[in-house]
């Protein structure tokens, strides 16, 4: 089950993470990766969203609430594509305005690419991905300081299977808020 | 928030664990016209615990010139060739040699080499050698064999770089060009790609995704040191020396999508050397340093292009096909190995840059990374056998082929380093 998060928890992970992440040598030990299905943010303070609290769709509780567009966080494209498709525009809009309200509220944005081909190619798609997301967020309220587009190219499949289904689900960009990355 | 440990090491810290990782190298196909050769058994080899000549003649076999002799019984330095007996044999040149011990724990080799139907010696190299140095000394005597018979440099004495993934693992090895001793650079939980060999083959540049990104390091072999070379905000990929090693090309996304600058090793002095909407990618210099070879989709699809390295207007290079990426240019700077796209395949190829004439040299579906041997005559790349990444090789002229594979893991990403003198 996916784990929960209270407002003052988040509160002090971007009093933690308020700034660029940092440089590798001054932080040599990767993060373990996370995708945004199998967030965990470990804390001594989470707290269930209880099911009948006022739905607030600013609040950042709202990135865990399963009623919420929040709760979603990836974009697919098509194959060789980096245009975001229209019907990701609502998903992108509720995270623009959650990004516009919380102004310290930092996100990660993530392009991934399917395998076939070049790798480097790949990380390149990857990136014009998250690009195409964050300036979709930026239109939509987020400001600027706020996203790093990075590309993680075809290196973090969702998925392995050298299917088209699976591919598809590789060709994503996914957003990971302060505390998710 | 939780930390993976990372493991930096010089190798010997590392390779213990990993014994049975080793590259095992199979040969798939063979030149046409192979040479007759016997490389004798040479006299008082057995008081060396390693066979000397068996390797010597394992490197002469993969290199597909060669056609492997029996030489019928060992043959001194100092002694004339048994050429009645050798010519029967259909043998066109042999060497003997001699191992004796040289004090302090070490050994001199001494070999001959003679064409047999001329009856003419071709040298006579010595070796100073310790026990531990027994293979790299028979790679210096395979060199010296097929340098004397082809009048090109062999690349036995050269390293391999690679990734090898197993479950939740990536470990940037290096190996001896025959997959032996392999030692792991570093070892992480994240993706490693795209190494590059300094000219001097001491240091290697890669991205690494430990940071959550693709940044570039530049990795000290001996030492096992290294620093961060391209982190800036975005991606950073696609590291490339210059032949002098100063600098590193490489793949930024600071000011918007993928475009290629030029680094100093260091980190420091910045400058984007090319501009284009889309995507600029995968850039390398040529041997002479006088272009830089790299992929855009500036043109609607991912194909080759190069600009002076002093800067310019880009030339388009591919035209053939929608697909045409990952290009490097040959030591001697006469062709071009890239990936095609060919009918869904995705193949190893090679132009003549002189008449952009184009040769498809594998039959396979996934093909990546190429890298040329630094003599020119083969070229290392990844692959995939039955869903696993294995690196394979072929010559220029796509008769010889080898297949390298680890057991029971994905290998990827290999760079071939450079001639070691």
């Amino acid at each position: 089950m996916r784990a929960l998060i209270s407002l003052s928890a988040l509160t002090l992970l971007l009093a933690a993470c308020g700034s660029q992440p940092p440089a590798p040598e001054q932080n040599p030990a990767g993060v373990e990766s996370r995708t945004p299905s199998g967030v965990k943010v470990e804390t001594p303070q989470v707290k269930e969203v209880k099911p009948d609290a006022a739905f607030d769709p600013n609040s950042i509780a709202a990135l865990k609430d399963p009623r919420s567009p929040l709760s979603k966080r990836s974009v697919y494209f098509d194959y060789d594509s980096y245009v975001v498709k229209d019907e990701f525009q609502g998903l992108l809009g509720a995270h623009g305005k959650l990004l516009a309200a919380n102004p310290k509220l930092k996100m990660l944005i993530q392009g991934n690419a399917d395998e076939r081909g070049s790798r480097e190619y790949n990380l390149a798609l990857g990136q014009k991905r998250a690009d195409a997301v964050r300036k979709a967020l930026t239109l939509l309220g987020a400001r600027e300081d706020q996203l790093e587009a990075v590309s993680l190219g075809e290196e973090k499949p969702a998925c392995s299977d050298s299917t088209e289904d699976c591919w598809a689900r590789n060709r994503r960009g996914d957003m990971l808020y302060s505390g998710e990355f | 928030m939780k930390f993976n440990a990372l493991l930096v090491a010089a190798g010997l810290a590392v390779a213990p664990l990993l014994a049975n990782a080793q590259l095992t190298v199979e040969i798939t196909g063979a030149g046409a016209n192979r040479l007759p050769v016997a490389i004798a058994e040479f006299t008082g080899e057995r008081i060396v615990a390693q066979a000397l000549t068996s390797v010597v003649r394992a490197d002469l076999e993969r290199s597909g010139l060669f056609r492997l002799v029996d030489a019928g019984a060992p043959l001194a330095d100092n002694v004339s060739p048994p050429f009645e007996d050798l010519k029967t044999r259909g043998v066109d040149a042999v060497a003997g040699g001699s191992v004796s011990t040289a004090g302090e724990g070490r050994y001199e080799t001494r070999i001959r080499l003679t064409d047999v139907p001329k009856q003419a010696a071709l040298g006579t190299p010595a070796y100073l050698h310790t026990g531990a140095q027994l293979r790299a000394t028979a790679h210096r005597i395979s060199d010296y064999v097929y340098e004397k018979l082809t009048g090109e440099p062999g690349v036995f004495s050269t390293r391999i770089a690679y990734v090898v993934k197993s479950t939740g693992r990536y470990e940037l090895k290096i190996a001896d060009a025959d997959g032996s001793n392999d030692q792991a650079a570093l070892a992480s939980r994240e993706p490693i790609i795209s190494p590059a060999w300094s000219p001097d083959g001491a240091k290697l540049a890669y991205v690494s995704f430990e940071a959550k990104k693709p940044v570039v390091y530049v990795h000290d072999l001996a030492s096992g040191r290294r620093h961060v070379a391209a982190n800036f905000k975005g991606s950073n990929s696609a590291p490339a020396w210059s032949p002098d090693g100063k600098r590193l090309a490489v793949v930024l996304t600071k000011d918007g999508s993928s475009q290629l600058y030029v680094v100093n090793v260091d980190g420091s002095g910045v400058t984007r050397i090319a501009s284009s909407a889309g995507i600029d990618t995968e850039p390398r210099w040529s041997a002479d340093g006088q272009y830089i070879y790299f992929t855009s989709d500036r043109g609607g699809s991912p194909q080759i292009y190069r600009i002076a390295a002093s800067g310019g207007n880009a030339e388009r290079i591919s035209f053939e096909g929608s697909y045409n990426v990952t290009p490097r240019p040959s030591p001697d700077g006469k062709s071009l190995a890239f990936i095609t796209r060919n009918g869904g395949r995705f193949q190893l190829a090679l132009m003549d840059l002189a008449t952009k004439q184009v040769q498809i040299l594998t039959d396979s579906t996934k093909d990546e990374s190429p890298s040329f041997a630094p003599n020119g005559r083969m070229i290392l790349y990844a692959t995939e056998i039955g869903g696993r990444g294995v690196l394979a090789a072929v010559s220029a002229d796509g008769r010889v082929k080898q297949k390298l594979s680890v057991q029971a893991a994905d290998v990827r990403e290999p760079a071939w380093g450079p001639l070691v003198r």
